[in-house]
């Protein structure tokens, strides 16, 4: 399990990044915690001729949770998101999905910033941030942009970041009302079988509004909007559960793999999110 | 095609410097360049946990870390831990508990254990589970590599009372 040969680079400063991105165009990868990158380039599923380890570029690895929003750097860990008790307080979801990816060794590695980065359908935070609303920083050599975890997913592995950009911080608004990160996995350290993200909140027994996001049940991340509007106006009654899974069903588009069969993804999607919304209403 | 490096480790408390090729994977530094051969290669993708190394505090899989990424850190295999002559209370209690069987895992388990019992002394049994989860185990079926880590928690933490 050698990798192809390759030119490691590790520079000081964002300008020392852009500048081999730029020099390499996509013969040039940025690593964080490397533990989706390496373990391709050990498959030989990813040839990256120019590596860039981010670990020296500094201010990408701080939690800022502000009145309004939460701030996360892209080289936070898993284990940071762990440890935060303030960021555990204002967006608890994190911290209960944090805890369901991978094991502590890959956790202490693994960042934020890559996860979302990737575009691997199997990661779990591009859904969280969908449900959550969130907004990913870029940095290029034209300067910082904003975009959507909502727009950011084309397909598998390809997102609207360019070539030349860097994903530097995600940006959160701060959530109200209950959470629930459910995920059905085969063993630990596994990719999700169904993953759910729901953030919801209600009014007496009604539920006033609510984020659903589906995580490995397409080759994108999945925010469904429409099973979000089940939901609201209802006091979750089990017709509405129904109403807001079958929306979800249409929504998603599992492939038959070693997770097993479409049908049998459909099914564990459907029991997902409910337990999802569930635990979410529990806690609003 | 590529650039041997300069590489600087200090593993186990010794400075270590060698040319290498980017690509080289920690694991194969230590066991075949520098011949630490604790760490094992279990699975070589990042999950069975059998090279488990601690890493500035962290513990990490070598087989998912350039040597490269590691240059100018510090490196503790389960050499560092406690050897033949000065066994470290884990290791004593996987051998008074029968936690190995074969003993394929065992440096990374009771290096990932170290790691767990520092940042949770008294650890119980469900967070020990979750806490070695990175590290799996084929003989034991975890049974007394639990009860391992449990009686060196207490020890460990009867000899830190003592000398307080």
């Amino acid at each position: 399990m050698i990798p192809a040969a390759f030119e490691y680079h590790r520079p000081q400063d964002m300008d020392g990044v852009l500048a081999v991105l730029q020099e390499h165009g996509d013969d040039a990868r940025v690593m964080a915690g490397g533990h989706s990158l390496i373990p391709m380039m050990k498959l030989r599923m990813a040839d990256v001729p120019h590596l860039i380890d981010l670990q020296d570029v500094g201010g990408m690895s701080d939690i800022e949770v502000g009145t309004d929003t939460i701030r996360i750097g892209a080289m936070v860990t898993q284990a940071d998101i762990i440890d935060h008790a303030a960021l555990a307080g204002a967006a608890p979801i994190l911290r209960e999905a944090a805890l369901q990816i991978a094991d502590p060794q890959v956790r202490y590695m693994g960042t934020v910033g890559g996860n979302v980065a990737n575009g691997d359908p199997g990661n779990d935070m591009p859904g969280l941030m969908q449900c959550l609303d969130a907004t990913f920083t870029l940095v290029g050599s034209d300067g910082a942009r904003a975009v959507k975890a909502r727009d950011f997913y084309e397909a598998a592995y390809m997102t609207a970041r360019e070539d030349d950009e860097v994903l530097t911080a995600v940006t959160i608004p701060l959530p109200s009302g209950g959470y629930a990160y459910e995920k059905q996995k085969r063993k630990i350290g596994d990719y999700a079988t169904a993953a759910a993200a729901v953030q919801i909140t209600k009014n007496g027994d009604t539920c006033t509004s609510v984020a659903i996001a589906m995580t490995n049940l397409s080759d994108t991340p999945i925010y469904s909007e429409a099973a979000g509007a089940a939901l609201i106006g209802t006091t979750l009654d089990d017709a509405a559960l129904k109403a807001s899974v079958a929306a979800m069903l249409d929504d998603i588009d599992p492939a038959d793999d070693n997770r097993g069969p479409i049908a049998f993804k459909k099914h564990v999607a459907g029991v997902i999110l409910r337990r999802a919304i569930e635990r979410a209403w529990s806690r609003a | 095609m590529s650039n041997k490096m300069h590489i600087k480790l200090n593993v186990n408390g010794k400075d270590e410097e060698f040319l290498a090729e980017p690509r080289e994977l920690l694991i194969y530094t230590l066991r075949e360049r520098l011949n630490i051969t604790g760490p094992h290669i279990g699975c070589e993708t990042s999950h069975c946990g059998a090279c488990t190394v601690t890493i500035d505090g962290k513990s990490v899989k070598a087989c998912t870390m350039f040597a490269v990424q590691a240059s100018g850190k510090s490196v503790t295999t389960i050499e560092g831990i406690g050897g033949p002559d000065a066994l470290h209370p884990l290791q004593e209690a996987f051998k008074e508990h029968h936690g190995l069987q074969c003993g394929y895992c065992t440096p990374g388990m009771i290096t990932r254990a170290t790691k767990l019992l520092e940042e949770i002394p008294n650890p119980t049994e469900e967070e020990i589970r979750f806490g070695m989860a990175g590290n799996i185990c084929r003989c034991t079926g975890y049974q007394n590599i639990v009860k391992s880590i449990q009686a060196a928690a207490t020890e460990m933490s009867a000899a830190k009372e003592a000398a307080e």
